[in-house]
């Protein structure tokens, strides 16, 4: 197999004195989608902020493409190719789709213009992110110089998930992506997934929803009371299997984790 | 509602979608993406309204009286802006002015300190004094209200014990003075301190409307969280908003050492509310992520056209007090309205 292309080492993460993560680990290859799945508590949250820059971990070492890394702030994450759709979306209301497309990696006029006078090129992003989200089949966004706060629940999901898609170079992590969707859309954001996975990034999708995510991921990581209870694959256990030992009816044997 | 109709024809999703938006919602959308148009409709309104109340109201020389008594507060508004617009507010800069503009006097005539030198001087002060607030707010997580109070005092009291007690008059020559020079433009007579309180709206409205940094802004105060989510670094955007609303302060400063012809601890007291008032008038939310810089300026300019029609009018001071008070009501009103909008 390919070396991974995010590793997690004996993450441990504390809340005074609850405890977060009691040292996980987790591996990611190349091209595929690794379903992280645990109940309520389970520490799945604090996991993906950890890998994200989001939170700092208290203990344990992150690897990307084997060499290891110290992220402090979401940027580190970014700059080394990872990407990331928060549950809470992440989104700016009043700036509009494309100004939120490009939030924090604003692209500048050529020449004194952008040089100096430090001026955007709106008009560039604004073509860019339409052609962009026009590739990704999101036919939810329409005019993308809406206001974010004028969309609907669904339509600020493609926002954030359209943003992810856009830089993600390496990973791109997704914390419930489907939550706050309607009937048709959680399709539409699978498909997604499976595009990203084609292109050769690696995906970390967290989800409640074990249909989708026996549907979709190659591997399944499941995080119970802050640790890795193990990672199954649709094909080695069944989705009973799966919340059996997310709550601890059962466990997995050594020499079933793959 | 008619509730017979809509029982013989029943309404569907797509009537909904596809009724055409009564008149009060297509009147909130586009006060929803234009939030300077109402501030500008009220001062349009209350410049005709006074023209019936006094005939003096529209003569040149009265409305360039209301432009120079505009540029102190409408400058401070401008830094005012930037602090409101990151979902904070600022008691201090009033202060902070006053202080600014007593050390830049005082520089001169105190210490033959060179003009430029000593208006450079008095600039840097205000720019460090609000890095100061800019520091506890983004660092030391406090909040804004709470930390400028405390400054409020502090930079009062260093005011008022610096001055001891004492006003200071420049040589009408001073270079200081520059700002409350006039030239004229037929009938107007304007300073150059309203001059440069203009140049300064155009670099702040530049700055918020086609950089980066600007829309850093917004979306910090819009939301803090999901901006340093996002990879945005929201302490240096806090940090340089207060910085920038130093800056802004100066140029307040210089313009009222001009209008004061030197330094006057007690001079510009109300500057401080005035200028918040200003903004929320303008139509800037002060709940962060919203509004416009030319906004504030229009909203200086309405509260000191209703000063200037009042005192006219021949009315009671007491009733501009009232005014301002109510439409300062009636804007926080409408900005909660417009934020309620759905496309």
């Amino acid at each position: 197999m390919t070396a991974p292309v995010l590793e997690a080492k004996g993450l441990v993460k504390l809340f005074g004195r609850v405890v977060g993560l009691a040292g996980v680990d987790l591996t990611l290859y190349p091209g595929e989608v690794l379903a992280v799945i645990g109940d309520n508590g389970a520490g799945k949250s604090t996991l993906i902020k950890c890998l994200s820059g989001a939170m700092v971990p208290d203990e344990g070492g992150i690897l990307v493409d084997g060499a290891e890394v110290h992220f402090r702030r979401p940027q580190d994450a970014q700059a080394a190719g990872i990407e990331t759709v928060y549950q809470t979306l992440a989104v700016a209301p009043a700036l509009d789709i494309a100004s939120n497309l490009y939030l924090g990696r604003e692209q500048r006029r050529k020449g004194v213009l952008g040089s100096f006078f430090r001026m955007l090129d709106t008009r560039g992003m604004n073509r860019h992110a339409s052609e962009h989200i026009k590739t990704l089949g999101i036919s939810t966004l329409q005019n993308i110089s809406q206001a974010v706060e004028t969309l609907s629940g669904g339509q600020r999901q493609a926002v954030a998930v359209a943003r992810a898609a856009a830089f993600g170079s390496k990973v791109v992590i997704l914390d419930e992506p489907t939550d706050a969707l309607g009937v048709r859309e959680p399709e539409q954001v699978l498909r997604l997934i499976r595009d990203l996975r084609e292109r050769g990034l690696a995906i970390i999708l967290i989800s409640h929803n074990m249909p989708q995510v026996f549907d979709v991921a190659d591997r399944i990581h499941i995080q119970r009371l802050g640790r890795c209870a193990g990672v199954v694959t649709p094909q080695s256990h069944s989705m009973e299997d799966a919340v059996a030992i997310m709550t601890g009816a059962k466990m997995v044997g050594a020499d079933e984790t793959t | 509602m008619d509730v017979t109709r809509s029982l013989e024809t029943p309404i569907t999703a797509e009537d909904v979608l596809h009724r055409r938006p009564s008149f009060g919602e297509r009147v909130q959308q586009i006060l929803h993406g234009r939030p300077a148009l109402s501030p500008a409709i009220v001062l349009v309104l209350a410049c005709i309204a006074f023209s019936f109340v006094s005939d003096r109201f529209l003569r040149p020389e009265n409305l360039s009286l209301v432009a120079q008594q505009t540029a102190v507060v409408g400058s401070l508004a401008a830094g005012q802006t930037l602090i409101i617009l990151t979902a904070g507010v600022d008691l201090s800069i009033g202060a902070i002015m006053v202080l600014s503009s007593l050390v830049m006097s005082k520089l001169v005539f105190d210490h033959g300190v060179p003009g430029v030198l000593a208006l450079l001087i008095g600039a840097l002060l205000a720019v460090v004094a609000q890095a100061v607030n800019g520091l506890l707010v983004a660092r030391i997580k406090l909040p804004p209200f709470i930390v400028t109070l405390g400054t409020l005092g502090i930079f009062t009291a260093i005011t008022l014990i610096y001055a001891k007690g004492q006003t200071v008059t420049l040589s009408p020559d001073a270079f200081l003075l520059w700002t409350g020079k006039t030239f004229d433009i037929g009938r107007f007579h304007i300073t150059y301190g309203v001059v440069l309180m203009l140049v300064l709206y155009v670099v702040v409205a530049f700055a918020l409307r086609y950089t980066a940094w600007g829309r850093h802004l917004y979306a910090v105060g819009d939301d803090a969280e999901a901006s340093r989510l996002t990879g945005i670094s929201v302490n240096r955007v806090l940090l340089s908003a207060y910085m920038a609303a130093g800056l802004a302060i100066a140029v307040a400063a210089w313009i009222l050492v001009g209008r004061v012809a030197g330094g006057d601890p007690n001079s510009g007291i109300n500057a401080n509310l005035e200028s918040i008032t200003a903004v929320v008038i303008g139509g800037t939310s002060l709940f962060g992520g919203r509004g416009v810089v030319m906004g504030s300026l229009i909203g200086a300019l309405i509260v000191q056209v209703f000063k200037n029609g009042l005192a006219l009018g021949g009315y009671d001071p007491n009733y501009q007090v009232l005014a301002v008070g109510v439409l300062v009501i009636v804007a926080v009103s409408v900005d909660q309205w417009i934020r309620r909008v759905k496309a």
